[in-house]
């Protein structure tokens, strides 16, 4: 069985990281992160305390929009090319199939994220003490994000226009890491990373189950 | 090879308000093959995936010991990967390292899965069932897209199987050349009947 998840882990790795069969890889949410942080000085001008101010807050949301952009070549590629049923004919829960496939996400997006946050702060004029509570904030938040993710895929795959409603599902879910992951970047918000870290948790805890019970529902 | 075993009791399958077919009882023990023919439609891909535990029959029920291989109309191979990649894949998965040699596929291994034709893909599931080491293979149309030569290797291959005490389920309107093949035929709106 640990052999299998490993197998599998490795495959979801490299399919996540590099991108194949109608898949992106990691590269497009990363460009798509830093290109909000471009573009936002252009919109709103140079400005520098302004930009301090409310960066920190796009770049949450970038990096929401982000997690958003690969939903629809999570697990809906798997499912239709029979990957899921000859998991399921070997035994293997799907709690434990999506559980992997998280982590396997998580490190294709979430650290990709971490290691380009530096640049979007750079371009939004964060300075040094407002970059490391975004790193805590994404290490934090991005697990969650990805749970999201993952649940929404496996929620929506099959489903005609599954991509456009994933996205449209993931949001709400999302607002609490929204909400806590900017705020903790207001003065005094460092309360909110604890705040991030447990919604993050409850998001990842509830990932396996809800994903599994959907995939095993989108084969009757 | 492991004990294996594959019974159904009276079971049912119902696809949206239809019933496709009810009634349907077999049992079958290692070295024993099943032909299920009948018209599209009939609910045979159905059957396999009950079969296999992917769907719950809608009444019956379904026993089986010993694990199960499926080939079906989804490949689960990787497309991208060149065959011997998208094959060892599984082989990590199942924990064997083991070839399939019979069916002709050695001249295939560097290309990519998405070049390979019809009959190639069918060739390469039948591969990942065999390797599999699985004693009970339920097969879904196995010889649609292979040509006179590889049919006839795909079903020594399975008479193979079952000389080693396995079980083999095919679901196909092709006849097959298979000794002491027991066929249910599924008509269309009736009940089955069994023939021996």
């Amino acid at each position: 069985m640990i052999r299998a998840l490993w197998a599998i882990f490795v495959r979801d790795v490299v399919l996540l990281t590099r991108g194949a069969q109608g898949r992106g890889g990691a590269v497009l949410p990363l460009l798509f992160f830093v290109a909000v942080a471009i573009l936002f000085p252009f919109a709103i001008g140079p400005d520098s305390r302004m930009l301090a101010r409310t960066g920190a807050g796009v770049i949450w949301v970038a990096a929401l929009l982000a997690a958003i952009l690969p939903i629809d070549r999570l697990v809906e590629p798997d499912i239709e090319g029979g990957f899921f049923d000859q998991w399921a004919l070997r035994g293997i829960a799907e709690e434990a199939l999506i559980a992997v496939r998280v982590v396997a996400h998580w490190l294709s997006f979430g650290v990709p994220l971490m290691l380009a946050a530096p640049i979007s702060a750079g371009l939004l004029s964060l300075d040094g003490a407002q970059l490391v509570t975004v790193e805590l904030g994404l290490l934090f938040g991005t697990p969650g994000l990805a749970a999201i993710g993952v649940t929404i895929a496996a929620l929506t795959a099959g489903l005609r226009g599954g991509a456009a409603l994933g996205g449209l599902l993931a949001i709400p879910l999302a607002v609490p890491l929204l909400i806590f992951g900017a705020g903790s970047l207001q003065p005094g918000g460092e309360g909110g990373l604890l705040l991030l870290a447990a919604a993050s948790l409850a998001a990842l805890a509830i990932a396996p189950f809800a994903g599994g019970a959907a995939i095993r529902a989108g084969r009757e | 090879m492991q004990e294996c075993r594959l019974s159904a009791t009276e079971i049912a399958c119902r696809r949206g308000d239809r019933i496709l077919f009810r009634g349907l009882s077999f049992a079958l023990g290692p070295g024993d093959a099943l032909q299920l023919s009948g018209p599209n439609g009939t609910g045979k891909s159905s059957l396999m995936r009950i079969l296999a535990g992917l769907l719950r029959p809608y009444a019956g029920q379904v026993e089986h010991e010993g694990r199960v291989a499926l080939t079906d109309e989804r490949l689960a191979l990787d497309l991208h990967l060149p065959l011997e990649k998208a094959l060892a894949f599984w082989g990590r998965v199942d924990g064997v390292v083991e070839r399939v040699s019979a069916l002709g596929l050695d001249d295939l291994l560097d290309v990519p899965v998405r070049y390979l034709s019809t009959g190639q893909k069918k060739r390469a599931a039948l591969a990942r069932v065999a390797a599999s080491g699985a004693p009970v293979w339920l097969l879904d149309e196995p010889l649609n897209g292979l040509d006179a030569n590889w049919s006839g290797v795909a079903q020594g291959m399975v008479e193979a199987h079952r000389a080693r005490g396995g079980i083999v389920v095919v679901a196909s309107h092709l006849p097959l050349a298979l000794a002491g093949l027991c066929a249910i035929a599924i008509e269309a709106h009736a009940p089955v009947d069994m023939l021996p």
